[in-house]
């Protein structure tokens, strides 16, 4: 279990990572998701003392890493894909790394073999290919049998054929209880391996909840109509008694509705439609919708903003009420309370 | 904490398993006993020529060992790219994960980095001055002479602290190219030149290089500021305190 704390990182005036807190929880895949430079790789480094914390802490296990005394035996990470000498062997590479923590020889071929390098062992890793290099990096991570694993976007740069492979790895690794933590910017890629998720932006965490949870939040459906006496239309919804929010081009969604039910309404009321169609938002939409509003935060856009849908956006905190940038106003200049939900 | 010996043994397969570490000692070696034999040739085929002004006594020793500062060119370059390479390559990271007991680290890295720099250099001088011997003919000296050894091994023990004391510079910089930069114009242009005007070459007489060669010497000059073993405490001085600044700066930064 790996547990943050107030973890604060600042390079100069430039805050990387601000005040997070939360917990990687074990024997799943947690998925650790934000746009470029959200302070991804800068948390990790942190996990691994690789860069000091300027604020707070980070525990493996209720331990620093520090203070771990064979490290690669608890947590192996991949960081970037080529933290290796050019002109030495994957062997090699992999040797070094596994006398250091006294990890049998046996082991480096176990590895090489796990991750499909053992034709190349024995080549120098300057004439790697990316994915390859990924495949050198993985195999480190493995080397030491860890019960955590971290990756940092693994996928990056891969073919359609390694992304899948780096899946199944992941999948399998939680499937052997093991506690796996990666990092990725792109939320299409988190919904097929992680089972909880931990969002942020800017360094601060705006989610962090179980991924159905956020499928399930985040799933919002709408019925789209369009006509040509809007007036009318919206009469009759009101009439009706339905929530309804305006769509582009002069169209008007509402949120939840049911399809058939809308037009016969419309038909009854004899409105006319150019448009009767289901809305289904993306989790990729939702992902940038949050970040996206941590970003519109820190440009100091205040309350009222009239974002058609962003009111009870996914995630948002303070719903009830007048949205987060309301809440966020009313706590000072405080980041926005973040959507939590323990895994249960 | 993480095991000493194995913190050895890793490092010990790094530096052996990069063709770099073969190149420049080979290096160090060829050219610190290639040009010793060299001049060492020419000296005695030259003698009296060579000799016509000089008063002060011939020093054998100090002829095979001619070659020794394009010599420690090479060890320089060894034992910055020991250091410097995990910093060119991102592979610090990968490093100081396995082992994040830094200073720990950094005695391990310079405990096998000086141990196999001493053996090359050993090595080295030896040869160099047995060849040069045998070229010089009539004019050789021999280990049983005064000072001679203690010559022989004092340029061995110097070859290593210029070693170690530029892998502490590099540990400092934390980068290679930088530390080349920095380390061999110093060796090669600065030290030289201050070390020959007026005034300030008091000052240059402390430099690392200058106390380390004294080892070297087999006859006492005139205007020598000191001995060859305080020749050697100041360089060791330089060395160490290399290497503590480097395991400082690498405890405090980010990597």
């Amino acid at each position: 279990m790996i547990e943050l704390h107030d973890l604060t990182k600042r390079y100069g005036k430039t805050l990387a990572v601000d005040r997070l807190s939360f917990t990687v929880p074990p024997g799943v895949v947690t998925g650790f998701l934000g746009p470029n430079g959200a302070g991804k790789s800068t948390t990790m480094r942190m996990i691994l003392d690789l860069d000091r914390p300027t604020g707070g802490r980070v525990t493996i296990d209720g331990r620093r890493y520090g203070q771990l005394s064979e490290p690669l035996k608890k947590i192996g990470a991949l960081l970037e894909a080529k933290a290796v000498h050019p002109g030495r062997t994957a062997r090699d590479h992999l040797l070094w790394l596994a006398q250091s923590n006294r990890i049998p020889e046996r082991r480096v071929d176990e590895v090489l073999g796990l991750v499909g390098l053992t034709p190349v062992a024995r080549k120098r890793a300057r004439g790697f290919s990316l994915g390859m290099g990924q495949r050198l990096g993985i195999a480190s991570a493995l080397l030491g049998d860890p019960e955590i694993v971290m990756f940092d976007e693994p996928v990056n740069g891969l073919d359609p054929e390694g992304i899948l492979w780096i899946r199944n790895l992941m999948k399998r690794l939680a499937g052997e209880g093991r506690t796996v933590f990666v990092s990725s910017h792109l939320m299409s890629e988190m919904a097929v391996t992680a089972d909880h998720l931990v969002v942020i932006g800017k360094g601060r965490l705006l989610a962090d909840l179980p991924m159905s949870e956020f499928i399930r939040r985040n799933s919002r459906s709408a019925v789209r109509l369009r006509s040509p006496q809007p007036e009318r239309l919206l009469d009759v919804l009101a009439g009706a008694g339905l929530r309804h929010e305006p769509g582009p081009d002069g169209s008007c969604e509402v949120v939840d509705g049911d399809l058939a039910a809308l037009g016969e309404l419309a038909a009854s009321h004899g409105v006319v439609l150019h448009e009767l169609s289901p809305q289904q938002a993306s989790l990729e939409e939702a992902f940038m919708q949050m970040t996206a509003d941590s970003v519109e935060y820190h440009a100091g856009d205040g309350p009222g903003r009239g974002a058609p849908g962003t009111s009870g956006a996914p995630g948002a905190p303070g719903a009830p009420g007048g949205g987060w940038g309301a809440g966020w106003k009313a706590d000072g200049n405080r980041p926005p309370a973040a959507v939590r939900q323990e895994e249960n | 904490m993480a095991s000493f010996p194995a913190i050895l043994r890793s490092e010990w397969t790094k530096i052996r398993s990069v063709r770099s570490t073969v190149w420049t000692l080979a290096l160090a070696f060829v050219v610190t006993v290639g040009i010793g034999a060299l001049l060492s040739l020419l000296t005695n085929n030259n003698f009296t020529e060579f000799r016509r002004h000089d008063q002060s006594p011939f020093d054998a020793t100090g002829t095979a060992f001619s070659g020794i500062m394009l010599g420690e060119l090479a060890i320089i370059v060894f034992g910055v790219l020991a250091i410097g390479n995990e910093y060119s390559s991102g592979m610090i990271r990968a490093t100081l994960a396995a082992v994040p007991q830094r200073g720990t680290l950094l005695a391990g890295k310079t405990v096998v980095l000086g141990a196999l720099a001493l053996a090359v250099s050993l090595v080295t001088a030896f040869v160099t001055f047995f060849v040069g011997q045998a070229l010089l003919g009539s004019h050789s000296t021999s280990l049983s002479e005064p000072n001679v050894l203690r010559a022989v091994l004092g340029a061995a023990l110097y070859l290593t602290m210029i070693c170690l004391f530029s892998a502490g510079v590099t540990a400092m910089l934390h980068n290679q190219t930088l530390a080349l930069g920095v380390l061999v114009p110093f060796f090669f242009l600065l030290s030289p030149i201050l070390s020959a005007v007026p005034k300030v070459k008091t000052l240059a007489h402390y430099f690392p290089d200058y106390a380390g060669s004294r080892m070297l010497l087999v006859y006492e000059q005139n205007g020598q500021p000191y001995g060859p073993w305080a020749g050697f405490t100041i360089c060791l001085a330089w060395t160490v305190a290399a290497l503590v600044g480097g395991a400082l700066v690498l405890k405090s930064r980010d990597a």
